[in-house]
């Protein structure tokens, strides 16, 4: 019992870490209409930043918060230079440039930072006092955050006018124009905001399973399944879908089919929502017009 | 009394297709203006011109003696032009009271909260359901959600598509006595474009009468109301 | 924007059009020369040479594979590296396993490929997109995790992976082993090609493409989409399975992590580069994938996906229906002008 509890509240830490990605992919989803497939290579990038100045002497909330602002610059410049030219092209042109940015920042990541495997550290120290029987600090530290953030995040978009403007270019870019609401900015800020939950996610996980260029690979794909199981046009599901992945998995590890397959069972997740309801858990049906 | 909107050869294309053809219009100062025609003429086209979206655009289009053609729509409307669009556009995830603050979105001014209090006072049903999800309400309570949502822009032109489009008579009567008296307490100009051309005349002082993209007769209201040849030919009635 | 250029009426390819000669008899001069060719290569090269070549060809097969599905079908498919490895390791598992021939492998390993990618396509049925990119992106990621797996390792060596030893030449052709594996893979390689040509040009082709641009029009037209979508998913992954049963007699070798997402990542580029819904595209795809990696290794480790990034991202910029589309497009211009 003790040991199920124990994977249950692991499960439900790194459940976090997919909860925020997964929020980021629906992000941009909601209003692009487009998967983000490079996400965890942005986040991975924007980890190294952090590591090169911790490296350098930079104390860890300082290389941390500046980590923030340097993923919301790279989201926001990513979407106006990259992605925008491709906003009316076919799906398959769009997941094409998609892959091809995985690919440039994944390239970019092992150049400048090369391939090896780095430690990256965590402030939350191993003997501090919130560790208990079931979490280790960091476990417990990566919750806190991660509900920080998502607290952050919903007061931004239900209470802020930016926030407002924001939901509004997701959902009706035509009326929101209408209100003197910028549609372009709006979806780049969006995709900036993205980035910077990427970031948080991927400066969380470092600690556990180390940096190297492929170390977001199958954390994106956790994401995804976290995504599509709580609707992938509903934020809050796909936050909830990324806390049950991160729980399941961590059962299935331990009781059911052993560590290694843990990206198979993502995989079976993922086709099986895909099959039986698409539109995840919360999400809205979808409605194709003829 | 000067035209607060001028356009000059104002001729609008979807794609390669050409729908309005060289239009002139004005619309006065505090006046109301109405444009009418049969389905398919260009009405909603004309507007959409007006605010460079979904149409390619040329000509000449003046708002208070500037140049306006070739703006983003975003900055037209910021100059001081709400549209209260075709089909309504309203934000259905978003609350009723989400919908009029996002209609002030672009407004810096303290006097924000009153015109909240001053659109309820026109359409006390919004008040009631402010918190509603503004996809549940009706069609008749989205429409008046629409005008307020172009109100809260506090604008000095306001375009509306078809208000009376899909709704009841007397909800349609209420709604234009509403406008009515926006135009009169507040001096804001109108350009209506609408089907129920009945209506519309009683309420604009001018009308221009559209048809396959170019202006046939333009006029007085009550002229264009009166004369029977033109009725039966154009207005149907 | 990937279109299919429609065949020219045949009034226009037969009508003359330089040095007296039609279109058509200066297309399949043009075949019968690239053959010849083809077939005097593996004398005039060095061995190391030669192993690119096949390569290539190799690639070219695994390439039309992912275009009929792709290009063609409008299914995307980010996980082709997965039917590839299937393929591959097919023909290791049987030849290290049992005493079946090697050319017999092939097949085998053609049909499995065919019931996976048939079975896969049935769930994908459902998936347009994006959806569907991610289920075969997931399929990418997960494969060499699958291969890895210990409970496996019986069947697949687990990380050493399995060692095989190429064929030689049959008794009587005086051909080294490594020029016989290329006249073999040009033996499979030909007829695979020429099928899907007519396949692609006649009713079948006409339905894919129907398919992928206006679905819903085209199940209103009476075309079962949903049993051509899984055969075309079935019948893309037995040629791609081919390939990678061809390209483990190649390589000798065969491990999990040659076929990981980047694998499924070349094959995109390849695709891209060679020209969506172009068949002779197959090819120009597979020498850039085959080459870029040699060259760039060169510069840094990292080079070869920076590559893959920026082409990927130019070509739907500025070139969306691949280097076929623009050969064609100048082919037309060409033609204009010499008809003059």
């Amino acid at each position: 019992m003790q040991a199920f509890l124990h994977q249950v509240l692991s499960g439900f830490a790194t459940g976090g870490i997919y909860a925020s990605v997964a929020l980021a992919l629906v992000m941009i989803y909601q209003s692009t209409h487009h998967v983000n497939f490079a996400q965890g290579e942005m986040a991975t990038f924007s980890t190294y930043i952090a590591w090169k100045m911790i490296s350098i002497g930079f104390p860890y909330w300082a290389a941390f918060l500046l980590t923030l602002l340097f993923a919301f610059v790279l989201g926001v410049a990513i979407e106006r230079i990259i992605v925008r030219p491709f906003y009316k092209a076919p799906v398959l042109s769009v997941i094409a440039v998609f892959i091809g940015l995985l690919l440039i920042i994944n390239s970019l990541s092992g150049a400048l930072f090369d391939y090896t495997i780095k430690p990256f550290p965590s402030p939350f120290p191993s003997d501090a006092w919130y560790g208990g029987p079931y979490l280790s600090p960091h476990e417990v530290g990566m919750i806190f955050v991660t509900f920080v953030v998502l607290a952050l995040v919903f007061v931004f978009f239900r209470f802020t006018p930016l926030g407002l403007a924001m939901r509004a270019a997701a959902e009706n870019p035509v009326s929101s124009r209408l209100c003197g609401v910028r549609v372009g900015w709006m979806l780049a800020l969006g995709w900036g905001l993205a980035g910077l939950i990427g970031a948080v996610a991927g400066m969380m996980t470092a600690p556990v399973i180390y940096l190297d260029p492929y170390m977001m690979f199958s954390v994106l794909l956790y994401g995804f399944a976290g995504a599509l199981l709580g609707g992938i046009d509903n934020p809050w599901g796909a936050v909830l879908g990324g806390f049950i992945v991160g729980v399941l998995q961590n059962i299935a590890g331990a009781y059911l089919v052993g560590t290694e397959l843990m990206v198979t069972v993502a995989l079976v997740i993922i086709i099986g929502i895909l099959v039986i309801k698409p539109s995840g858990l919360f999400g809205r049906p979808i409605v194709t017009r003829v | 009394m000067s035209a607060i909107l001028e356009t000059r050869g104002l001729s609008a294309a979807y794609g390669p297709t050409r729908v309005l053809q060289s239009i002139d219009l004005s619309v006065p100062e505090r006046g109301i203006v109405t444009l009418l025609g049969a389905n398919g003429a260009g009405k909603t086209t004309t507007l959409r011109a007006l605010c460079n979206m979904m149409v390619r655009v040329s000509g000449e289009i003046r708002f208070e003696g500037q140049r306006i053609d070739g703006k983003a729509t975003e900055d037209i409307v910021r100059l001081g032009i709400g549209h209260v669009p075709d089909g309504r556009g309203t934000l259905v995830s978003l609350s009723v009271e989400e919908n009029l603050r996002l209609g002030a979105y672009t407004r810096r001014d303290a006097r924000v909260a009153q015109d909240f209090e001053r659109v309820y006072g026109y359409f006390p049903r919004l008040k009631e359901r402010r918190r509603q999800q503004a996809g549940t309400l009706s069609g008749g309570e989205q429409q008046m959600l629409a005008i307020s949502r172009a109100l809260m822009l506090r604008p000095k032109l306001m375009l509306l598509d078809e208000p009376s489009f899909g709704l009841a008579p007397l909800v349609v009567q209420e709604i234009f006595r509403i406008l009515r008296t926006i135009n009169e307490q507040e001096g804001m100009s109108m350009l209506l474009v609408e089907q129920n051309a009945n209506i519309a005349l009683e309420l604009a002082s001018e009308a221009y009468l559209l048809e396959t993209g170019r202006i046939m007769l333009s006029g007085p209201a009550a002229t264009i109301g009166s004369d029977e040849s033109v009725r039966r030919a154009y207005l149907g009635y | 924007m990937a279109t299919l250029e429609t065949s020219r009426p045949a009034a226009s390819a037969a009508a003359p059009l330089f040095a007296g000669l039609s279109l058509r008899v200066w297309q399949i001069i043009g075949l019968a020369a690239v053959l010849a060719a083809a077939c005097v290569l593996p004398f005039v090269i060095s061995s190391y040479q030669l192993l690119l070549a096949t390569q290539v060809i190799v690639y070219a097969v695994a390439l039309l594979g992912l275009n009929i599905l792709t290009g063609y079908n409008g299914q995307f498919s980010l996980g082709h590296g997965a039917f590839y490895a299937i393929g591959a390791y097919t023909t290791a598992i049987l030849l290290d396993k049992t005493g079946i021939p090697y050319w017999a492998t092939i097949p085998m390993a053609g049909v499995l490929c065919f019931i996976v990618g048939f079975l896969f396509g049935l769930p994908a049925l459902r998936l347009e997109g994006h959806y569907l990119a991610l289920a075969t992106f997931a399929l990418a990621i997960a494969t060499p995790q699958l291969l890895k797996y210990k409970d496996f390792d019986f069947l697949t060596g687990g990380v050493q992976g399995i060692v095989i030893s190429a064929p030689d030449a049959p008794d009587g052709l005086p051909l080294r082993a490594d020029q016989w594996l290329y006249f073999f893979c040009l033996l499979w390689t030909i007829p695979l090609f020429i099928v899907a040509w007519n396949l692609l040009r006649g009713r079948t082709g006409r339905a894919l493409v129907a398919i992928r641009d206006h679905p819903l029009a085209a199940a209103t037209m009476g075309i079962d989409t949903a049993r051509y979508k899984s055969m075309t998913f079935g019948v893309s992954a037995m040629y791609t399975g081919i390939a990678g049963a061809l390209g483990a007699l190649l390589a000798q070798f065969v491990s999990p992590d040659s076929f990981d997402f980047f694998l499924s990542v070349r094959f995109l580029v390849g695709v891209v580069v060679g020209g969506l819904a172009s068949m002779t595209g197959a090819f120009f795809g597979a020498i850039f994938i085959e080459f870029v990696p040699n060259i760039a290794d060169l510069l840094s480790k990292a080079a070869p996906q920076a590559i893959y990034g920026v082409v990927l991202i130019g070509c739907m910029y500025l070139m969306p229906t691949g280097v076929m589309g623009l050969v064609r497009a100048l082919g037309h211009r060409l033609g204009r002008w010499v008809a003059r």
